[in-house]
């Protein structure tokens, strides 16, 4: 069991599950692949078959036809107890042990698979240092933690023999919406140090566009709807059913998927300070932005050119319009959109990580850009969008 | 009645002591009377000890294996509740009565028909134990590899002292009290000294008899509560927290 790699592959093979007396298949032929190191969520509405389709994977649920691959291994090739021990768990309800401390807790599965005393100590101090818990907590009680650190908990007894690959059912769903969000980033930051191969079972779509690499929409009956990168599910749903589930706002939650950098921006005729404005208004000839942008001597934004400006003979170091707001590369398109909209601009500057002008970004530009097929093909990490 | 008392001695009751004389030949309650007499409480005081110790260990293990086996086959809950119901309910001295002829008289008869009175308390509170599990540990449990046996014995039954050391706690008060008959089964016991020369209007005796088997019920009562608040740290400290 030592041989086993960092993450690894999961693969569903028409797994199929029905329940003797009831017509409808709880999960009804689904394949995907999930590729190792990746987070791939189950989302539906309930009773869609989500959670059977997780609990298939470790074995909770025996699969009534189809198979499982873990690698390139059947689910089936071994005792369940044994494949349990290398996939992490972890339930809504968290399912600590009451009775046991929060070191004890998480120690379980290393103590099934009889590790030494030390080994299993310095493992439950790194792992809740992984988690962000003080090392003092591993003396305690389940009882005498919060909600938030007990699902923390939860997830460091999950990772605790270093399983390649883990399940996590509606993780986040008994926790309010504020420790939510920190433990959904707690967990992108993590995934990407220890690259998991991850399948998060959620009914919220918000959720399962903010973690997945891959989102696999389920429906009624067990039947996958679609399967996709959380771009292309909200560029272009398969079935009216994706499209209503992923909601009439689709639009704006594509946008939190992305960067300015993501887009195509478009220049503005550049002016350095002192220089005569006839040059400047020769750039303005053609231009993509119709006016010009007055940069310092580093390519920093200082203003945008009036009418006034322009009428005079050299470009001024104070220009008349302010060139706020300035966004940066980095900003998420979602964050730019709403700057653009607040300040009423129809233009704002982006620059990079030194400050110097990239571009310029409009309203007119994103939703171009929105309706572009280059949009469908966008790869995004979600590691890389914590915010 | 009283007339029979004038004597020194008195069917078992041998008064050693004439200075409680006129205190016993009154039928009063004579505490100098037990303090001189006390010895004579010594041996049943230990049979009684033997014969609820044996009764409730014995009706433990019987009791905790119906239920390890009730605990995998879930339909098999119902008849043992009704097969241990049916033991509860029948009149001990009856039981007694009946065992005579096959087991004889002596400890044997009264431990069995005790052992048979533990039962359904003690099988219906580890029921209750294992029930009471959270399912999210259970789930937790299975779901990070932990097979059906280390389940139980590292989950689930842990979690179930609580309600299983309850259980030992009334199984072992009334068995306490129900010894006190065992000495129709010829058990001895603290029963020999309340009945004792069958002459039940003793009151001095009756009480010191029955004051001490309500002793030795508190005392098992007690030391079982330190056995679990030694077995359960994480209850102290969450009500700590």
């Amino acid at each position: 069991m030592s041989g086993d790699p960092a993450a690894s592959s999961v693969e569903y093979r028409e797994a199929t599950k029905r329940y003797p007396g009831q017509a409808e298949p709880a999960v009804d032929r689904l394949s995907l692949e999930v590729p190792a190191g990746e987070i791939c969520v189950l989302v539906g509405p309930s009773g869609c078959g989500k959670t059977t389709a997780l609990r298939l994977a470790n074995r909770m649920i025996e699969l009534t036809s189809g198979d499982i691959l873990l690698g390139e291994e059947s689910i089936r090739s071994r005792p369940a107890a044994e494949l349990r021990r290398r996939m992490g768990y972890v339930i809504q309800q968290i399912g600590l042990f009451p009775h046991l401390t929060i070191g004890d807790n998480i120690a379980v599965v290393p103590r099934l698979l009889r590790w030494d005393k030390h080994r299993i100590h310095s493992r439950v101090e790194e792992l809740l240092e992984l988690v962000s818990l003080p090392a003092d907590m591993r003396d305690r009680y389940p009882s005498q933690l919060s909600g938030g650190q007990r699902q923390r908990v939860g997830v460091a007894r999950a990772l605790a023999a270093d399983p390649p690959v883990m399940l996590m059912d509606e993780p986040f769903g008994a926790i309010d919406p504020i420790n939510r969000e920190r433990l959904q980033n707690q967990l992108l930051r993590l995934q990407s140090d220890i690259r998991k191969t991850i399948i998060f079972v959620t009914h919220d779509i918000d959720e399962a566009i903010k973690m997945g690499d891959r989102v696999a929409v389920m429906q009624k009956g067990g039947k996958l709807a679609q399967y996709a990168t959380p771009a292309e599910l909200l560029m272009a749903p398969a079935s009216e059913f994706v499209e209503d589930f992923v909601g009439a706002d689709r639009a704006l939650k594509r946008l939190s998927l992305l960067r300015v950098r993501d887009i195509d921006l478009w220049t503005a005729p550049l002016a350095r300070v002192g220089e005569p404005t006839s040059a400047v208004r020769e750039r303005l000839q053609g231009a993509e932005v119709p006016h010009p942008l007055v940069v310092d001597d580093q390519g920093r934004p200082l203003g945008w050119m009036s009418e006034r400006d322009l009428a005079a003979d050299s470009v001024p170091e104070r220009p008349d319009t302010s060139p706020e707001p300035v966004l940066d590369l980095e900003d998420v398109l979602r964050d730019a959109l709403s700057d653009l909209l607040q300040s009423e601009t129809q233009y704002a500057p982006v620059v990079d990580g030194q400050g110097k002008v990239a571009g310029v970004l409009s309203v007119e530009i994103i939703s171009h850009f929105l309706n572009s097929a280059e949009a469908r093909n966008l790869n995004t990490d979600p590691a890389e969008r914590v915010g | 009645m009283l007339g029979a008392w004038s004597g020194p001695v008195l069917g078992a009751v041998e008064i050693r002591d004439r200075s409680h004389a006129t205190c016993i030949s009154q039928n009063k309650l004579c505490p100098g009377w037990i303090v001189d007499n006390f010895d004579r409480y010594t041996h049943p005081l230990m049979e009684h000890v033997h014969l609820v110790l044996e009764s409730v260990v014995l009706g433990f293990l019987i009791a905790f294996a119906l239920a390890l086996v009730a605990h995998r086959q879930r339909w098999l809950v119902g008849p043992m509740l009704g097969l241990t119901g049916v033991l509860y309910t029948l009149p001990s001295l009856a039981v007694f009565f009946l065992l005579l002829p096959i087991t004889g008289r002596g400890t044997t008869t009264a431990v069995i028909a005790l052992t048979a009175y533990t039962l359904q308390i003690i099988f219906r509170n580890i029921m209750t134990g294992l029930d009471n599990v959270p399912a999210e540990a259970r789930d937790a449990g299975q779901g990070m590899g932990l097979t059906e046996r280390q389940l139980l014995w590292r989950v689930e039954l842990p979690l179930a002292l609580p309600d299983i050391i309850a259980g030992l706690r009334i199984a072992s008060t009334s068995t306490v009290g129900l010894a006190t008959l065992a000495v129709f089964a010829g058990a001895g016991g603290l029963g020999s000294e309340i009945i004792a020369g069958s002459n039940i209007t003793f009151k001095t005796g009756v009480v010191a008899a029955g004051g001490l088997a309500l002793l030795l019920a508190l005392a098992i009562d007690v030391v079982l509560l330190l056995v679990q608040w030694l077995l359960t740290p994480w209850r102290r400290r969450a009500r700590l927290a």
